[in-house]
C-alpha cells in the first residue's frame, strides 16, 4: 500500500492508452456508427421520397385518365352529331328526289293525257266523219239512220 | 494453512515490488545487504524500505496487459467496422461506444476531442482491472507462489498507486483545459469569485480568501476522491473475497453472493470514475 514509483508508471500508461484510443479506436468506430446513422437517415429520406412520388404518379394516373375519359366523350358524341346530320342529309336528298320524281311523273301524266285527248280528238272527228258518209250512203231509212246514230255512240 | 489467518491476508494485500534496498540492510531472512541492491522485496517491511523508488511489478504487469487487450480489442474492432450490418463483436464494441459517447454528450456540450476517447478508456480498462477481482483470490497468487514469485496481487484498482495515478491524470488534464479554455485570469476568477459574490468591489475583495479556501479545498479533493473511491470500493471487496476464502467449504455460497454483487459493483465503479471525470472536465469548460 505504498506509493511509489508505480503511480508514474501507471500516469504513463494511462496516457499512452488515452493516446492510442483517441488516435486508432474512436475515430474509425464513432465513424461507422455516424455513417450508418447517415444511411439510415439517407435510406428513410429516399422511402419518403419514393412514397411521394408514387403519389405524384398516381395523381398523374387519375388526371389522364380523366382527360382520356372526356376526349372519348367528346369523339363518341361529334360521331353521334356527324351521324345524325348525315341521316338529315340523306332524308332531305331522298325527300327532294321523290319531289322531283313525282313533278316528272305529274308531268308525263299530263303529257299523255293531252297525247291521247289529242288522239280522241282525231279518232272522234274520223269516226264523226266516217258515220256521216255512212250516213249519207244510206240516206233516208229513218230505221236504219236511227240504228247508225246508235251505233256511232256506241262506238264513242 | 501453512501461515496464521492475518499473515494469509498480509500476504494477499502485499504487491510484489521492486525497489533498492540500501546497504547494511538486515533483509526478511535475516540476511545483510554488503551494497545498495535493487531486488525483489520479501517482506512488507521490505517493500515500504524501498521507499518511492520502487515498482509494483504485478499492478503494473496487469494493468498494461489489460490496457493492451482493451486497446487490442477495440483496434481490433475498429479497423474492420463497417457501416454496413454489425457483426456479433463489432455490436458489442458499438454498444459500449455509443454508451460512452451519449454519457459524455449528456454532460459535455463543448467541443473536445479527448473526453470521449479518455472515457471510454477509463471505463474499459477500470472495468478489465476490476473485472480480476472476479478470479479466485489464491488461483493467480498461488501460481506464482509455484513459480517462486513471493507476492502477486491481481487487482491493479486495489493499488492507490494504479487508482490515483488515473485520478491525478484526470486532474492535470482538468487544469490543462481549464488554463487552456478561460485562460489563468479565468481559472482564478473560477476560484476566487465564487460561491460567496457581492456586486460591492470591496466586499468581493474581502470575501477573496474564503472563496479561494474553500474552492481549491473541494478542487483538491476531487483528485482524491475520485482515485480513494474507486481504490476503497475493490480494496474492501477484495478484503472480503479474502476473508470468505478463509472459512473453508462455506465459502462457495458466500464466494457466490459476494461475486454476483461486485459483477454490480466493478461495473459501477468505472462508470462512476468515467462520469465523473467527464463531469469534472466539462465542468472547467462551462461559463458560469
Amino acid at each position: 500500500m505504498n506509493i511509489n514509483a508505480t503511480i508514474i508508471g501507471q500516469t504513463i500508461a494511462f496516457a499512452f492508452f488515452v493516446w492510442f484510443c483517441m488516435k486508432f479506436v474512436w475515430p474509425p468506430l464513432i465513424g461507422a456508427l455516424q455513417e450508418r446513422q447517415k444511411k439510415i437517415a439517407d435510406g428513410l429520406a429516399a422511402a419518403d421520397r419514393a412514397d411521394k412520388d408514387l403519389e405524384q404518379a398516381q395523381a398523374k394516373i387519375a388526371e389522364e385518365l380523366a382527360a382520356a375519359k372526356q376526349q372519348a366523350q367528346e369523339i363518341i358524341e361529334q360521331a353521334n352529331r356527324r351521324a345524325s346530320a348525315i341521316v338529315e342529309e340523306a332524308k332531305d336528298d331522298a325527300r327532294k328526289e321523290g319531289e322531283r320524281l313525282l313533278v316528272a311523273a305529274q308531268a308525263e301524266i299530263e303529257q299523255q293525257v293531252s297525247q291521247a285527248r289529242n288522239e280522241l280528238r282525231a279518232q272522234v272527228a274520223s269516226i264523226a266523219v266516217a258515220g256521216a258518209s255512212k250516213v249519207i250512203s244510206k240516206n233516208l231509212d229513218e230505221a236504219a239512220n236511227s240504228a247508225l246514230v246508235d251505233q256511232f255512240v256506241a262506238e264513242l | 494453512m501453512a501461515e496464521t489467518a492475518s499473515g494469509y491476508i498480509q500476504h494477499h494485500l502485499q504487491n510484489l515490488t521492486y525497489g533498492q534496498l540500501p546497504a547494511d540492510y538486515v533483509r526478511a531472512d535475516g540476511s545483510v545487504l554488503s551494497d545498495a541492491t535493487w531486488t525483489f522485496a520479501h517482506s512488507a517491511q521490505e517493500a515500504a524500505d524501498m521507499g518511492f523508488w520502487a515498482l509494483h511489478v504485478d499492478s503494473m504487469f496487469w494493468s498494461l496487459l489489460l490496457g493492451f487487450v482493451f486497446v487490442g480489442l477495440f483496434q481490433f474492432v475498429a479497423k474492420r467496422a463497417t457501416s454496413g450490418v454489425p457483426g456479433g463483436l463489432q455490436n458489442a464494441i458499438e454498444s459500449i461506444v455509443e454508451f460512452v459517447d451519449t454519457s459524455v454528450k449528456e454532460s459535455f456540450s463543448g467541443k473536445n476531442a479527448v473526453i470521449a476517447p479518455l472515457g471510454l478508456t477509463i471505463f474499459c480498462w477500470i472495468f478489465l482491472m476490476n473485472l480480476m477481482d472476479l478470479i479466485p483470490v489464491d488461483w493467480i497468487p498461488g501460481l506464482a507462489t509455484l513459480l517462486g514469485i513471493p507476492y502477486m496481487k491481481i487487482v491493479p484498482s486495489t493499488d492507490p498507486n494504479i487508482t490515483m495515478a488515473m485520478s491525478l491524470s484526470v486532474f492535470m488534464l482538468m487544469i490543462f483545459y481549464w488554463i487552456k479554455v478561460k485562460g489563468v485570469g479565468g481559472m482564478f476568477g473560477d476560484l476566487a469569485l465564487h460561491p460567496f459574490s457581492s456586486s460591492n468591489p470591496v466586499f468581493k475583495v474581502l470575501l477573496m480568501p474564503v472563496n479561494l479556501l474553500l474552492e481549491t479545498v473541494s478542487l483538491i479533493a476531487k483528485p482524491i476522491s475520485l482515485g480513494l473511491r474507486l481504490f476503497g470500493n475493490m480494496y474492501a471487496g477484495e478484503l472480503i473475497f479474502i476473508l470468505i476464502a478463509m472459512i473453508g467449504y462455506a465459502q462457495l455460497p458466500l464466494h457466490f453472493g459476494w461475486a454476483v454483487l461486485h459483477i454490480l459493483v466493478i461495473t459501477l465503479q468505472a462508470y462512476i470514475f468515467m462520469t465523473l471525470t467527464i463531469v469534472y472536465l466539462s465542468m472547467v469548460h462551462e461559463e458560469h
